[in-house]
């Protein structure tokens, strides 16, 4: 009797096994808080919908592309998978993306849940393809001390273009021979550089990065002095310039820099530092024009997932970008909200206010080619000041030269 | 079976198991790699289709690719001439040299012993404008103005060469202390007395006979050029082999292609091309140098 009860017990275990639970696999790369974050929001997502198991794997960030191209194929890769927005393009022609069901997922629900510009960032030929958890934007960071050095209220960073170019010029130090010693604004076209001239600059200049249809480049051909604007800061005011201290980050922590543009994924690096008083605001406006970038990571649910694997992921998806973990990533990880509903609580907070704001006006641009067209910006940039090139020209070979990439992009498309 | 039937049979045995390594990790790739430079395949995507030669056409059309292909060989002009003849200096220099030899030669293997991207990142630094480069710090205390390095058109690819050859003099020099050694002193000795100068005893006997050593340095210095890669993408803002390419060898090109645009087949259509430039280069250098020299 006892041994036939075991056995029942044994065989009702396995049968549980069987047929109760649907496994699926979320795939993220290696950042410590964000997989500590996940394993804690995967063991509530379980308490919530028993019968759905959700297996975390991570893998360093420089392998990723590669993982998945390897893995997808063989049938061995991830239900859901955390990619840049800026791959969408590349995943989805590539088929290894499903869009998100509309049933689940409507422009209504999309539109009232997230900020504007993520549902055009998650969109590829108008249909929406992933869901971020966090977003991040620009926002322009300035050291106290270097301000009170100089004679300028520490507390009162500035809120327009002109304003802050009359402030870098009084922060920049020179040697006798003329070489900076200290810049008053870093000038790093590849670090948030190149987006800061064209989703910003661009359009406070009166013009537009690209067409509504993201198919042609338009920034030279409606804001020609775009480039201008940007290079001379380094030519004609040489308040900094590319590679000053090694790069922009080094000199703002070295406090080589008195102010510098940046992202708020820099928060953390900044917050850890001691002898750095830095604050934060949002971005300079020009011409009464604000304007931001915006970027993020986002969850899409793979061809892996059919069946209840796919109605298992839909779950998760909308889990792990509810509000509530859109809160707990604030709290642990750092990165800002992408529902604008919680981001409303922070609105004041003296770090995370300026990016909020400055999401509201933000704008994520349609990559195609992510590190070709920052190139383009960065080669740019360099043509200026390194071989004298006017930044009129320069800017146009600019855009013939993204033109190239997306053109390329497309004809491989279609 | 006889016993020395046996004894082969064993013998492939044991040599199958490197022999199939081999095969699977180096054959077997490079085969697939000349075929995927003849498809349009993109690293993540499963479509792999047969296009000919567009991918080299695409190629010699590129200016990015002329660049770096220029670039590279601009490597190997400067870089070999530089690296052979220091290194055969210095070893003869340390050849003499009787007490502490051990230690200088431990002093000019350290670089090379260093991780090549620590090597590449304390040079990024020596090369950095005021206020922080080394270099630049030290032109100015002799009133000299500040250099851009890293960050010039003409520069830069020499900038780059330097760091190299200070990591692979040390190499290059024990190879020809070892060399050195083997040079019969008899020889030597024989000139002297017949009235040779240091000189000519240098260039007329030492010289030749290391020839075999200078053939072998400069054929595996050559590949190490040609194949530049960990120290420009390690000393270029952003691993870009800028500023405007003026940096970028070929295995950057490669790498950008494949890992950056995801552009696997143009990729290894660029690989096939460093494939056969190192294969040509080797193959000259070899029918060129190699000369047997008996006294």
């Amino acid at each position: 009797m006892k041994r036939a009860l075991l056995l029942l017990l044994v065989f009702s275990v396995i049968f549980a096994g069987i047929a109760g639970a649907v496994k699926i696999t979320y795939w993220q790369y290696y950042f410590e808080t964000k997989v500590k974050l996940v394993d804690l929001l995967i063991e509530e997502f379980e308490k919530q919908n028993p019968g759905i198991e959700v297996e975390h794997v991570t893998f360093p960030y420089e392998n990723f592309n590669e993982k998945v191209a390897v893995s997808v194929p063989a049938g061995v890769g991830p239900d859901v998978l955390t990619l840049f927005y800026g791959w969408i393009p590349l995943y989805v022609t590539s088929g290894y993306l499903v869009p998100l069901p509309e049933a689940e997922f409507s422009s209504e629900y999309l539109n009232s849940e997230f900020f504007p510009f993520v549902s055009k960032g998650i969109e590829f030929n108008g249909v929406p393809y992933a869901l971020p958890t966090a977003v991040r934007a620009l926002a322009l960071f300035w050291n106290k001390d270097l301000f009170a050095e100089v004679g300028l209220d520490p507390e009162t960073p500035p809120t327009t273009f002109a304003e802050m170019v009359e402030f870098a010029k009084k922060l920049t130090k020179y040697d006798t021979k003329g070489n900076i010693i200290q810049a008053g604004l870093t000038m790093q076209p590849s670090g948030q550089g190149h987006q800061w001239i064209r989703e910003v600059l661009v359009r406070q200049l009166g013009g537009t990065p690209y067409s509504a249809d993201t198919r042609t480049v338009l920034y030279a051909a409606t804001a020609p002095e775009t480039l201008k604007v940007y290079t001379d800061l380094i030519t004609k005011d040489k308040v900094g310039y590319p590679g000053f201290l090694n790069d922009d980050v080094t000199a703002f922590r070295s406090l080589k820099a008195a102010m510098t543009i940046d992202g708020s994924f820099r928060l953390g690096t900044f917050r850890s530092l001691t002898n750095l008083n830095w604050g934060v605001t949002e971005l300079p406006s020009m011409n009464g024009v604000k304007s931001n970038f915006a970027s993020f990571w986002a969850h899409g649910i793979t061809t892996n997932a059919t069946g209840d694997k796919l109605d298992a992921s839909i779950k998760f998806l909308k889990f792990i970008t509810s509000e509530y973990a859109q809160k707990l990533w604030l709290e642990q990880v750092g990165e800002l909200p992408a529902n604008p509903k919680v981001a409303a609580a922070y609105y004041d907070h003296p770090e995370y206010g300026p990016f909020l704001k400055g999401l509201e006006y933000a704008h994520a641009t349609f990559f195609v080619n992510e590190s070709g067209q920052r190139q383009v910006l960065m080669d740019a940039v360099d043509k200026v000041w390194i071989q004298g090139m006017d930044p009129i020209k320069a800017l146009k070979e600019a855009a013939a030269e993204d033109q190239a990439i997306i053109d390329e992009f497309w004809s491989r498309v279609e | 079976m006889k016993i020395s039937q046996k004894r082969i049979v064993t013998a492939y045995v044991f040599l199958a198991i490197p022999l199939i390594f081999y095969i699977v990790v180096r054959f077997y790739p490079m085969l697939y790699s000349f075929w995927l430079s003849f498809t349009n395949w993109k690293l993540i995507s499963p479509k792999k289709d047969f296009v000919g030669f567009d991918n080299f056409v695409k190629l010699f059309k590129d200016r990015v690719f002329i660049t770096s292909l220029w670039n590279t060989i601009k490597y190997v002009t400067f870089g070999i001439p530089l690296v052979i003849v220091l290194s055969l200096f210095l070893a003869t220099t340390l050849n003499k040299v009787r007490h502490l030899q051990w230690f200088y030669r431990l002093l000019y293997v350290m670089p090379y012993i260093t991780p090549l991207v620590a090597v590449s990142w304390v040079w990024r630094w020596i090369y950095q404008r005021p206020p922080a480069g080394i270099l630049n710090n030290l032109l100015m205390a002799f009133g000299l103005d500040a250099q851009p390095f890293l960050t010039s058109m003409n520069q830069s690819l020499p900038a780059i060469v330097v760091t190299t050859v200070w990591v692979n003099l040390g190499y290059c020099i024990i190879i020809y202390l070892a060399g050195l050694q083997t040079v019969p002193q008899e020889y030597i000795e024989a000139a002297k007395i017949d009235g040779a100068t240091s000189r000519q005893s240098f260039f007329r006997i030492t010289l030749p006979l290391l020839n075999p050593i200078t053939v072998f340095l400069v054929v595996t210095q050559s590949i190490t050029f040609l194949r530049i890669f960990t120290q420009v993408y390690n000393m270029t803002d952003q691993g870009s082999g800028g500023p405007l390419n003026s940096t970028k060898p070929l295995v950057l090109y490669i790498y950008q292609k494949a890992f950056r645009s995801f552009d696997m087949g143009l990729a290894s259509s660029a690989t096939v091309i460093l494939f056969m430039l190192i294969m040509g280069i080797t193959l000259v250098q070899l029918l060129v140098l190699n000369k047997r020299v008996q006294y």
